[in-house]
């Protein structure tokens, strides 16, 4: 036989003839098999169809082999085309109209058609063109149009329409995915593919609409494997919607369930392509795994620790080391406990295993857990598939490094908590206690329902700054004279006793702390008398003005806030009224005030005043009282006396704004509002965390932080507003020292935090050796 | 470059031993075994309350014609053994290490043990293994094998 030249047409008719008569996919085809029916179809005679199978040598070799089979197609073009029948005849022939063929089926015809739609070549042809079907109807046109002619041993009856519709109808994903995993459950009734792949399923049918390809994945794929129940081992798990999503897939599962074949290389590429998406987790999903999460911690934004985790994940009754295997694909972290993420991903992956799925070597993109918490509340709803086959992109980039969640939650921890500290910055307040600022005290008190014995603080520094805020920090601020300044603040809250351990713990501190030292006493007023003159301006100013003011304010003293005290006792102190007691005990605790304080006699009257008035007390500057007491008396001691509180809070609120006063520059009392406003808020934060700083700022700060609240008084008094902001410039420049000492307490802390935050992060890069 | 890696348990029984496949693999595990006595050895030594991070690196246990045994040891007395080929000598910088003070964390040797001792916190953070249970993460497999292949 000499060469057989072929067109393209030919060729590609001709081959596809050939794999459809190659039902054994021998790559010979049987002489009495579908070629002689073949042959009959192209309508000659049978005298023609021996000859032509002589003539292509299939006698002599006793089948047909593919060479013979061009041969015999040709020839039979030949001879249906009226030429004689020559070996020769087969090139010569030019132009030869490819052979036909009866179709005997319909079916077959159209299915040929179909398949061959996208064969535009050789579309005019082959429309009559269909080689019968060996009555077998077993052919798959779709294979037919195969370049890689993978001819089927569909020994199953199937639909013939079935391959042509099955892209559409069965899911694509899973069963790649599955036969990939050699997994081929015998029976297929319960077979549900993952929910997973299912709303991939859609895109692939479109993508396959015209090619055969899904009718090569789809015969020779094996059914999914068995989803009985993908998730047993918890409640009931939610077949149902498993199955609703692919009620026709497991139709077409059982119907073309077909020995597998050779995956094409369109299945490969899309098992290849989609097999992320098994791992994708589909809303139902997600839903049922947040459920679970929350049965287990009911804080979606918490951990699950590593044993409830265990206990919840045995119940799937997978071997230990296979869940051993899930948790350290899960646990991105490393940390021992399943953020919400990284259960979904363990779930996930314990439900795959139960079904049949290989458990990856690593974690699927689709699975990968939002690194860095800061991102984790956009993040959550973020795992199911965004885009049809890619896999998740925010969630695929595992560029941070594990060790990086860890440190993004305690950064920002650090400046919360730098944030929390810094607000307060210290308003210099007056402390100086007179006669007449218990008086004004008492008055405020009475009349207004801000911070009570600050009122007359907070007027004085409120004329200076012009802030009405001000309140018991104002007292504080200005109690310069210790006296006066526990008076007043005694006046407005706190206990006497509580006092009174504030003015001993304060003296324990300052003999202890270095930084109770730091804040110098406050410079030695001129006379007591000169800031008690003062003072009485002050006081003055502030009865006049202080409508609002209570009467606990009147402890105005222009003192340095002593240094805050970390023990400072919490809000309660603040709460309460101070006693007689507590002011005495304080007057007489601190020396340095005595001399310079001869208001003792003035506290006593104040004491009057304050259990008068305090009782009456109670405002929303409770708290700011509290704060503004114990910045008072730490405030008097300045230097020995260490108020112990809450104020401690204050105290670093105010250490930090201190430093923002003195080096704003501002007016003494501008800073005040903020003091207040975030002691308020503060003071419960603050509280767990005043004991590290020293809170000789704290108290300060309370004390500043109350003077906002002082009402304005209208420059009723010059001489006394000009007594105060002397008095206010005094305890401005001691809370700058305080304020001083406190920051460099903070970067000391800052700087061993980060230090220690380094060494972990050198140790964790060893990771990525 | 590590022929062999092995985790020793705190009562001397192996929880993990992988050497390269092409060696003789009981020689190896001889060689571990001996080499706990070194270890103990060396442990015994210290003595101190307070072992820092420095101390639990061993250093090089004995050295053999054809092989060398370095020895880590956690905090929980779990030990890290690893031998590798005389041949190579970029562990030799573990004598370095001890030189000076700040070079000791560049030590290759050290190095592979910090991973070690890493994998094998991973490995008993989760919470599936049971303390005592011969380790077979994946994922510490992996890491060792790369380490013994990269290593080589």
């Amino acid at each position: 036989m000499e060469g057989l030249t072929l067109s393209d047409a030919e060729q590609k008719y001709y081959s596809d003839l050939f794999s459809y008569c190659d039902i054994e996919s021998t790559k010979k085809v049987v002489i009495n098999g579908r070629v002689l029916e073949l042959f009959r179809a192209a309508q000659l005679h049978n005298d023609v169809v021996l000859q032509i199978m002589e003539l292509c040598g299939a006698k002599r070799l006793g089948y047909f082999g593919r060479s013979q089979f061009y041969i015999a197609l040709k020839l039979v073009a030949v001879a249906q085309s009226g030429f004689p029948l020559r070996v020769e005849s087969i090139n010569t022939v030019k132009d030869l109209p490819l052979p036909r063929f009866v179709a005997s089926k319909n079916e077959q015809e159209s299915r040929h058609a179909a398949s061959y739609s996208s064969d535009s070549e050789n579309q005019g042809s082959y429309s009559g063109v269909i080689p019968p079907p060996p009555g077998r109807g077993q052919v798959k046109k779709g294979s037919l149009s195969h370049d890689t002619v993978q001819p089927r041993t569909s020994a199953d009856p199937q639909e013939p329409v079935s391959p042509v519709v099955s892209p559409q109808q069965s899911p694509p994903t899973s069963p790649h995915t599955w036969r990939k995993h050699n997994r081929h459950p015998s029976g297929g009734n319960s077979e549900r593919p993952l929910a997973g792949p299912g709303p991939f399923w859609s895109p692939f049918g479109e993508a396959q609409s015209g090619s055969s390809a899904g009718d090569a994945v789809w015969s020779g794929h094996s059914p999914p494997p068995p989803q009985e129940n993908w998730v047993s081992f918890a409640d009931t798990p939610p077949t149902s919607t498993l199955l609703t999503m692919h009620p026709a897939s497991v139709q077409d599962q059982t119907t073309v369930r077909t020995v597998a074949s050779a995956t094409t290389a369109n299945e490969i590429r899309r098992q290849s392509s989609s097999y992320d998406d098994p791992w994708k987790i589909t809303d139902e999903q997600r839903q049922y795994y947040v459920n679970q999460f929350k049965t287990i911690q009911p804080d979606l934004n918490g951990f699950i620790p590593g044993s409830a985790a265990k206990e919840f994940f045995t119940k799937s009754k997978l071997p230990i080391l296979e869940l051993s295997h899930i948790w350290e694909l899960s646990d991105f972290d490393k940390d021992g406990a399943l953020t919400l993420d990284e259960f979904c991903a363990a779930f996930h992956l314990v439900v795959a295993r139960k079904n049949g799925y290989d458990l990856p070597e690593k974690l699927p993109e689709s699975l990968m857990p939002k690194l860095i918490d800061l991102e984790d509340s956009a993040d959550v709803g973020d795992q199911q598939s965004e885009v049809g086959y890619s896999g998740s992109p925010a969630e695929a980039p595992p560029s941070k490094s594990p060790s990086m969640p860890s440190l993004n939650q305690t950064w920002p921890e650090l400046n919360q908590s730098s944030e929390d500290t810094a607000i307060v910055h210290p308003v210099p307040i007056r402390m100086t206690p007179s006669k007449i600022h218990m008086q004004e005290m008492e008055l405020k008190r009475t009349g207004s329902d801000h911070t009570n014995p600050t009122s007359p603080l907070l007027v004085k520094p409120s004329d200076l700054s012009e802030e009405n805020k001000i309140n018991s920090s104002v007292k504080f601020a200005s109690g310069n004279t210790v006296a006066d300044g526990y008076s007043s603040s005694d006046s407005f809250t706190s206990d006497p006793e509580q006092i009174g351990s504030n003015v001993t713990r304060q003296r324990s501190h300052s003999g202890t702390s270095p930084d109770n030292t730091a804040p110098p006493p406050p410079p030695p007023r001129p006379q007591p008398s000169h800031s008690r003159s003062s003072s009485l301006d002050m006081n003055r100013t502030f009865a006049v003005t202080t409508g609002q003011q209570q009467a606990g304010v009147v402890a105005h003293p222009p003192a340095v806030p002593p240094r805050p005290q970390p023990s400072q006792a919490p809000g309660p102190i603040v709460h309460r009224p101070v006693d007689a007691d507590g002011l005495i005990t304080h007057t007489s605790t601190s020396p340095q005030q005595i001399p310079e304080q001869p208001n003792f006699a003035d506290f006593s009257q104040f004491e009057v005043f304050a259990a008068s008035n305090v009782n009456e007390e109670q405002d929303d500057d409770a708290e700011k009282h509290p704060e503004v007491l114990p910045v008072e008396k730490t405030s008097d001691p300045a230097s020995s006396l260490r108020v112990a509180k809450t104020d401690s809070k204050i105290e670093e609120k105010t250490a930090a704004s201190a430093p923002a006063n003195v080096s704003k520059g501002t007016t003494p009392l501008a800073p005040p509002p903020k003091p207040v406003r975030r002691r308020l808020k503060s003071e419960d934060e603050l509280r767990p965390e005043v004991d590290e700083h020293t809170q000789k700022t704290g108290v300060l700060a309370a004390v500043l932080a109350s003077q906002p609240s002082i009402p304005r008084s209208v420059g009723k008094d010059k001489k006394a507003i000009q007594a105060s902001i002397r008095r206010n410039k005094e305890t401005n420049t001691v809370l700058a020292r305080l304020n001083s000492e406190l920051q460099q307490q903070l970067k000391d802390v800052l700087e061993e935090r980060i230090s220690l935050e380094v060494q972990l992060e050198q140790l964790r890069p060893f990771s990525h050796l | 470059m590590a022929v062999c890696i092995a985790v020793i348990a705190k009562e001397n029984y192996p929880l993990y031993i992988r050497s390269t496949p092409t060696e003789n693999e009981l020689k190896f595990h001889y060689m571990v075994h001996t080499s706990l006595d070194v270890v103990d050895e060396k442990i015994s030594a210290m003595g101190k309350a307070l072992v820092d991070q420095r101390e639990l690196y061993l250093g090089l246990l004995y050295p053999t014609e054809d092989y060398k045994v370095y020895g880590y040891v956690t905090n929980s007395k779990v030990k890290f053994v690893m031998v590798v080929d005389s041949s190579n000598t970029a562990l030799r910088d573990n004598e370095i290490r001890s030189v000076s003070a700040g070079d000791w964390r560049t030590t290759p040797g050290w190095w592979m043990f910090r991973k070690l001792h890493n994998s094998y916190t991973d490995v008993m953070c989760n919470p599936f293994y049971n303390p005592g249970d011969r380790i077979q993460s994946r994922a510490f497999d992996n890491m060792v094998m790369s380490m013994m292949i990269q290593v080589c």
